[in-house]
């Protein structure tokens, strides 16, 4: 789907940069001895050399190494990396100092802590190039428009004395990119530069940094643990783990006949659109009454003043109307600040909804108090996106998995059976009971957040971005536990995500929000091969590394 | 399946990261080690020392301290300094102490009350806050022991009302953060009920600052009752008091100045002491303050 008219200028075999023997130290204590170990790679001038790998790979600090700005505790012990003729692990500070910017450039995953809050977002393009001394004050200023515009942002001008908070996060990377740009650079390095943004938007700064490549005949060296993002942009491809190179390869090779198990383990973990329906559990109550039945949900939210005129009214959720049956999953897909979020909130009513109906087996509980809800909650219950923030620090899993059924008058000898029971059935070891979740991983906390909320045998579950933290394999496992879970219980299910590919995994059926409303709703199959509305077209065209039914 | 293996168990206390920064910070072990060593010569020594704290001793009236058997030297009354010494200790630390837990226990209920409910109820607690911070407290602390008998426990309880209010705000506004974090949302969740949210789910997690907040307040409770006594006010004689020892020193400043340099040196070592170890805890607790 990239424009392919756009030629590289020249790919010849040199190295714009090559990495040797590079093994970086961690301090003592740390998980293990060091961040990378003996990894060599060469990026060839004018290529796109994507760098996949899990979260603890070493992928990112390999891109710092090559920057230089690896913090002080972590030290370069071995090997070299040649900047075309300059060894920049024996260059000096003032060396690497004027090689930053003028040979090497960064981007990062967050503009907006990358960008100076208080600068505009000219003066700070304009500054990166006074930081080398080049022009004068009216030539970098031009400069800076023409940069501004070559990233595709809209009236230059006026973007010019724009600061970072008034824009967008696709626009900021564009200013981080024009900032990189600035002092025309020979290599790019790119630290998943797309990881927090939209679907959408980031197949435009794909896009865009695609072109740019090809336009200047940069080379890029791409961060990424997305193999859709590798499948769309890289032309040779380095596969980490754990400090170590497993694979490296063009990007056909890599991904058509990857040769090593992990790498093969990968590829196969990355969830993918299917065309085919899911087959719903049989225990699910396809014909009856549904379980849930939303009808015309609205939510408001007021920010500033009704009595300064400074009153801003965003309608998170608008209107909306759904039913789930028992044992089904209802996936809702949207970008974000399309409203998601907030309708998996007044689900479980953490939220006050304005007006409509939630109706939850026939009762309807959007008007609920707290106090008469609680003897209800049990039955409604959330997984949430961030496992590290929705376990309480400073209890231990056992006591996190207990406490609400103990508040709801279940003994505690019977509450910890249960909870060693289900904690085994999640996959965890019954030792788990007496720990606290910082001696856990990503996704084994999500494994205690989902037996937290299977521990009242809830009628419905309302998963929150439930897998968006974790890697891909984890993703995989965690998806598939779900699935079983749902099989086993009968229990209906909310999935909220941005990934159209993993909400194709496990749901029944999906919705697709936009600006708080459904625009579209229907199975799998239809929404992905069949798609009735041109939003959800976009967003199917957008999804990184997949043509639709493929 | 090695990604759900367990992480080996946890190290010993003394590897704990907070400990080893505590131990960084040389302040506020000297701190810690000149408290147990008040603390412990307030509580024992007394009974080690050879003279009773209300024994006269007529002939050596005005002794300057290390000679005879008056270690820190006599007072007018020709009483043993040391042993007054200890016993206004055990006084005015005990004094501070209960003034710190009771202004901890008001001002950690205030605030977290405050920081979980938000709201109008939030804002009516807090303005109350802020009212009782504007009162200039050293006169409100000798209004209050005009007027009232002033007893030991008396003097407590009006140190601790002029001093939850630190306590109040900095729980207040630890809990509001503490209130947006999902932990509290799968509280709400599992049904749990208001007030198990916030004192069983939040404030555990508030606890750095508030023992921060204590370990200055026990400082700044000794300085007040010191204040307070010195002024007449506050500890009634007979019963010493670090503050009453300073006032009865005030005519002799010129003939016999170790009446107030000892209680004097007495009271500024417990006060540095206790802001060291707040300072070592603030750091400990503080996970930025790492060496990178």
């Amino acid at each position: 789907m990239l424009d392919s008219s756009t030629q590289p200028i020249e790919v010849t075999g040199k190295a714009a940069l090559s990495v040797r023997g590079l093994t970086v130290s961690l301090p003592k204590g740390m998980e293990r001895a060091h961040a990378v170990q003996g990894i060599s790679f060469d990026l060839l001038s004018g290529q796109i050399l994507c760098i996949i790998g899990e979260s603890g790979s070493g992928k990112s600090v390999t891109a710092h190494a090559v920057m230089g700005l690896l913090p002080q505790s972590i030290r370069v012990s071995e090997g070299s990396i040649r900047l075309g003729d300059t060894d920049i692990l024996t260059a000096g500070s003032e060396k690497m100092r004027s090689l930053r910017g003028q040979s090497v450039s960064m981007i990062f995953q967050d503009p907006l802590s990358a960008l100076n809050p208080l600068m505009t977002v000219g003066a700070q393009i304009n500054e990166a190039m006074m930081a080398h001394g080049v022009g004068t004050p009216e030539s970098r200023r031009i400069r800076t428009l023409e940069l501004l515009a070559e990233v595709g942002l809209p009236d230059p001008p006026l973007m010019y004395r724009q600061y970072p908070f008034r824009l967008s996060g696709g626009q900021r990377q564009r200013v981080m990119i024009a900032m990189a740009l600035a002092m025309e650079a020979s290599i790019l390095i790119a630290d998943e530069p797309t990881t927090a943004l939209d679907v959408t938007t980031q197949a435009q700064i794909l896009k865009l940094i695609r072109d740019i490549q090809r336009r200047k005949g940069m080379s890029v060296m791409f961060i990424t643990h997305d193999f859709g993002v590798v499948a769309e942009i890289a032309d040779s491809v380095v596969v980490m783990e754990k400090g170590r190179i497993v694979e490296q390869g063009s990007a056909d090779q890599v991904l058509r006949n990857p040769s090593h198990p992990y790498t093969q383990r990968l590829i196969a973990a990355v969830p993918h659109l299917t065309s085919e329906d899911r087959v719903p559990p049989e225990n699910a109550g396809a014909g009856g009454a549904p379980l849930l039945r939303v009808e015309n949900l609205v939510k408001t939210y007021r920010s500033g003043s009704k009595l300064f005129r400074s009153e801003r009214v965003v309608k998170a959720v608008d209107g909306v109307s759904f039913d789930l049956s028992p044992g089904r999953t209802l996936g809702v897909v949207g970008e974000s600040g399309s409203g998601k979020s907030s309708l998996g909130r007044l689900l479980v009513k953490l939220m006050e909804s304005d007006s409509g109906k939630i109706l939850f087996e026939g009762q309807d509980i959007a008007g609920l108090k707290e106090d008469d809800f609680r003897a209800l909650r049990p039955k409604i219950q959330m997984i949430f996106q961030d496992p590290f923030a929705s376990l309480n620090p400073r209890s231990t899993i056992g006591h996190s998995l207990t406490v609400g059924p103990v508040a709801h008058g279940v003994p505690y000898a019977k509450a910890r059976a249960d909870a060693q029971e289900l904690l085994t059935h999640v996959g965890l070891d019954a030792g788990a009971f007496g720990r606290y979740p910082h001696e856990f991983s990503g996704g084994q906390r999500q494994r205690v957040g989902i037996a937290r909320a299977l521990m009242f045998r809830p009628r419905l579950l309302v998963a929150d971005e439930a897998v968006s933290a974790l890697d891909v394999s984890i993703q995989a496992q965690i998806l598939q536990l779900l699935d079983q879970v749902q099989r086993e219980t009968g229990v209906a299910m909310i999935f909220i995500t941005h990934d159209l590919r993993v909400a194709s995994q496990i749901c029944d059926e999906i919705a697709v929000m936009q600006r708080g409303k459904i625009v579209e709703c229907g199975p799998p199959s239809q929404i992905f091969l069949n798609p009735q509305s041109a939003y959800t077209r976009e967003l199917v065209a957008a999804i990184p590394g997949e043509q639709p039914g493929a | 399946m090695s990604t759900l293996a367990l992480p080996a168990a946890p190290a010993r206390w003394w590897q704990n990261r907070a400990v080893r920064r505590f131990a960084r910070h040389r302040l506020a072990l000297i701190g810690v080690v000149m408290i147990t060593f008040l603390t412990f010569a307030c509580v024992a020594g007394p009974w080690l020392l050879p003279y009773d704290s209300l024994f006269i001793d007529l002939r050596a009236r005005f002794s300057p301290p290390l000679t005879g058997q008056h270690y820190l030297g006599t007072d007018p009354l020709g009483r043993d300094i040391a042993a007054r010494l200890l016993m206004a200790g055990r006084i005015s630390l005990l004094v501070g102490f209960c003034a710190m837990v009771l202004s901890t226990l008001v001002g950690a209920l205030v605030g977290v009350i405050a920081g979980y409910r938000g709201g109008w109820i939030g804002a009516a607690l807090m303005r109350m806050v802020d009212a009782f911070l504007a009162f200039p407290s050293i006169f409100l602390v000798l209004a209050l022991a005009a007027l009232l008998k002033p007893s030991p426990i008396m003097i407590t309880v009006i140190i601790a009302l002029t001093s939850w209010m630190e306590v109040a705000r900095i729980v207040e506004a630890e809990v509001r953060s503490l209130r947006e974090r999902e932990f509290v949302q799968a509280g709400r969740m599992l049904g749990l009920s208001r007030s198990h949210i916030m004192f069983r789910e939040i404030l555990p997690n508030a606890m750095g600052p508030i023992i921060v907040a204590a370990t200055l307040t026990v400082a700044r409770a000794i300085l007040l009752e010191a204040y307070v006594s010195f002024l007449g006010y506050g500890i009634q004689p007979p019963l010493p008091s670090w503050g009453n020892m300073l006032n009865g020193a005030q005519q002799y400043l010129a003939s016999a100045p170790w009446l107030a340099i000892v209680p004097g040196i007495t009271i500024t070592m417990a006060v540095t002491s206790f802001n060291f170890i707040g300072d070592g805890l603030r750091d400990a607790l503080d996970v930025r303050s790492d060496p990178v």
